[in-house]
């Protein structure tokens, strides 16, 4: 094959979905493959690696990211049936949500309200600009939900969807952790904070450690995913009234 | 033709939540109104399906896979990230273990003070 005739191919290929979406999934299989090699290590997180591995790709081949989300866009389509589909472990639980469900709402209600004004002040204490700083706000709720409150907001969608996944890996690593810290080993407490703080990607890693606590904390992540869309866009008003930012 | 009809049943829930959304001009997204309406329906059929079941626990069991596009997007704020980064490390440390803590302590303080009423 000559230089010319590869070149033909590779605008070819890049031009079509199936580069970014076949280079997804095996970025993603590398990273699972790797996680397991690395007996689970938390900083071996699969999301963390193949987002990396993806990066390196796309900056080797000059590839844009707007061509690599040409293919990547079917993968993120699939957030809205998640979504969805945590219908069916919440339906599962509902026996445990419905006689716990006064700690649970207190539980939720806290965790939203202080997650959206800790992120707003810590931002604007530590100099960040208005609109990382509005980006930064919905950073605990599901990917699809934080960037539509980011927009009604007035932060950036896509910068929000970067910091919600970075979130979720964090509080997956941090969560595991802190719990074992405090000693906490209720697996409804610990799936309700976990799904408060990282959304799927503490949902998937709970799943890991048991389906109650997996459970628990889909259902957090979905009940929280509402009301953060319900009470955001009124707290930011509201702290902007207050010459917060 | 199991995984056909689930994944089917959960786009038809996705589509009208997306439309209820839309019409009623909610601050919610559509996905979530399809979520709740699917619980509410399997709460007042008083089952699930099989084909429900399965396409649920594929699509969930790979969660994490599905971030990955959205995450690869840090590439195209590199530059705003290194400039910010210190406001951005600190609120997304700092208030992730705020929100973590102040949700598991409040469930537990409820928890043992619902207990003690019963």
């Amino acid at each position: 094959m000559t230089e010319n005739q590869l070149s033909h191919l590779w605008v070819y290929l890049s031009a079509s979905p199936l580069m970014g979406l076949t280079m997804t999934l095996v970025a993603y299989s590398l990273a699972i493959k790797l996680y397991e090699k690395g007996h689970k290590n938390a900083l071996l997180h699969p999301v963390v690696v193949a987002i990396a591995l993806l990066i390196l790709f796309l900056s080797l081949s000059d590839m844009s990211y707007e061509d690599y989300f040409e293919g990547g866009q079917f993968i993120h389509f699939l957030l809205g049936p998640a979504t969805v589909a945590l219908a069916i472990p919440l339906y599962r639980q509902f026996s445990k949500l419905k006689q716990n469900w006064l700690p649970i709402s207190l539980a939720l209600f806290s965790g939203v309200v202080i997650g959206a004004i800790s992120s707003i002040v810590i931002a604007r204490v530590s100099g960040a600009s208005l609109e990382t700083l509005l980006s930064l706000a919905p950073k605990s709720v599901t990917v699809p939900i934080a960037m539509g409150i980011s927009e009604k907001i007035g932060g950036l969608p896509s910068l929000t969807a970067v910091l919600v996944v970075v979130t979720g890996i964090l509080g997956a690593i941090m969560g595991i952790k802190l719990f074992q810290i405090l000693k906490i080993k209720d697996d409804s407490v610990k799936g309700i904070a976990m799904g408060v703080t990282a959304h799927g990607i503490g949902t998937a890693r709970s799943f890991q450690e048991s389906s109650e606590m997996g459970a628990f904390s889909g259902l957090a992540m979905a009940l929280s995913a509402v009301l953060t869309a319900l009470i955001l866009p009124y707290l930011v008003t509201f702290l902007h009234w207050l010459d917060v930012f | 033709m199991n995984f056909l009809h689930g994944i089917t049943l959960l786009l038809i829930f996705q589509l009208i939540g997306e439309m209820t959304a839309i019409l009623f001009n909610l601050p919610i997204p559509g996905p979530v109104i399809g979520m709740i309406l699917l619980f509410a329906i399997l709460l007042w059929r008083g089952r699930s399906s099989e084909s429900l079941d399965d396409v649920s626990n594929g699509l969930l069991s790979h969660l994490s896979l599905l971030f990955v596009p959205a995450g690869v997007g840090i590439m195209v704020y590199f530059d705003r990230i290194v400039s910010e980064w210190i406001p951005i490390g600190l609120t997304l440390v700092f208030s992730t273990l705020a929100t973590m803590m102040a949700t598991a302590f409040v469930m537990l303080w409820a928890q043992k003070n619902s207990l003690k009423r019963r």
